[in-house]
């Protein structure tokens, strides 16, 4: 087992384990910072997959700003030193069943399909044939750097995103418009 | 990277998609299942990096979808949390099941 595929494991781990310790933590403080983490450890799992752009918005965006602003909202709303009620038990036993359930199923499922090595996918009872790339895919792999996804991203040829560009940054004022109208005081005489 | 399958990955991913939505079935507070919601987004961006990695490492649409989901979370998150300042406002809780009337 190389060093990378131990950093995956490991990486997989801390990610998994933070993320139940988010869900399950009876303290809602220390649910954020554990939800911090394993956004973290997810930043740590996109440099392991070479996609330094996206673990870098990961970080500023993610960890940066939502769980900031999550924090923030706990001290807007409660004392954070407060226990959380406990799960109902019984709805906690069945939710337990049901993710065990989609879990397995959803493993089932994976298991039904090879992933060829580069960009062949088989179905079952398929033979690998050939759909995107040669083997090798490694070979032609485009970089990933910032320039060229920025160039992509802006373009306005055949495979450009200039279009849900410029409707997400309509979705992003339209949001931050909303919660203005949202989270602003109303005044005493109008209640 | 090459050594592992795209299958681990998808089962990390999968685990932490069942995980959120465990959070998602036993929290009744407004801001822990905003985060159980958050853990869920990741999975899905996990899965879209890792099947542009493996499968179609000639193309960047991966990555394009990613990032819009990220800024779809930011602004999900944004309009979420004024939502939750509004009813702790109105009702004092963020409890889902003591906000039992929608018009104040």
């Amino acid at each position: 087992m190389s060093a990378s595929a131990v950093i995956f494991y490991i990486l997989s781990f801390f990610i998994l384990t933070t993320g139940l310790l988010a869900v399950t933590s009876r303290k809602i403080f220390r649910s954020a910072i554990w939800l911090l983490f394993s956004l973290t450890g997810i930043a740590g799992l996109y440099f392991w997959l070479q996609m330094e752009f996206i673990a870098a918005v990961q970080i500023v965006v993610y960890v940066g700003g939502i769980v900031v602003l999550i924090i923030f909202s706990i001290f807007l709303t409660q004392q954070s030193g407060k226990d959380l009620p406990a799960p109902v038990r019984s709805r906690a036993i069945f939710s337990v069943l049901a993710v065990c359930a989609g879990f397995i199923l959803t493993c089932l499922m994976l298991r039904q399909y090879a992933f060829g090595a580069a960009g062949t996918i088989a179905g079952p009872g398929q033979s690998v044939a050939g759909t995107g790339n040669p083997a090798g895919g490694a070979a032609l792999a485009v970089d990933v750097s910032v320039g060229n996804i920025g160039a992509q991203l802006l373009s306005t040829s055949e495979h450009g995103y200039v279009l849900p560009f410029e409707v997400i940054s309509i979705l992003l004022l339209a949001a931050m418009i909303g919660c203005i109208v949202i989270a602003i005081k109303t005044k005493p005489e109008a209640k | 990277m090459s050594q592992i399958p795209l299958s681990h990955i998808l089962v990390v991913s999968t685990a932490l998609f069942f995980i959120g939505m465990y959070g998602l079935f036993t929290r009744r507070n407004m801001i822990t299942m905003l985060m159980s919601v958050e853990l869920i987004l990741n999975s899905v961006n996990i899965n879209f990096v890792a099947f542009n990695k493996y499968l179609y490492p000639d193309k960047l649409e991966g990555v394009f979808f990613t990032l819009f989901i990220i800024a779809i979370a930011a602004a999900e998150a944004a309009v979420a949390i004024a939502i939750i300042i509004n009813l702790y406002r109105n009702f004092h809780s963020i409890d889902v099941e003591d906000a039992g009337e929608m018009k104040f």
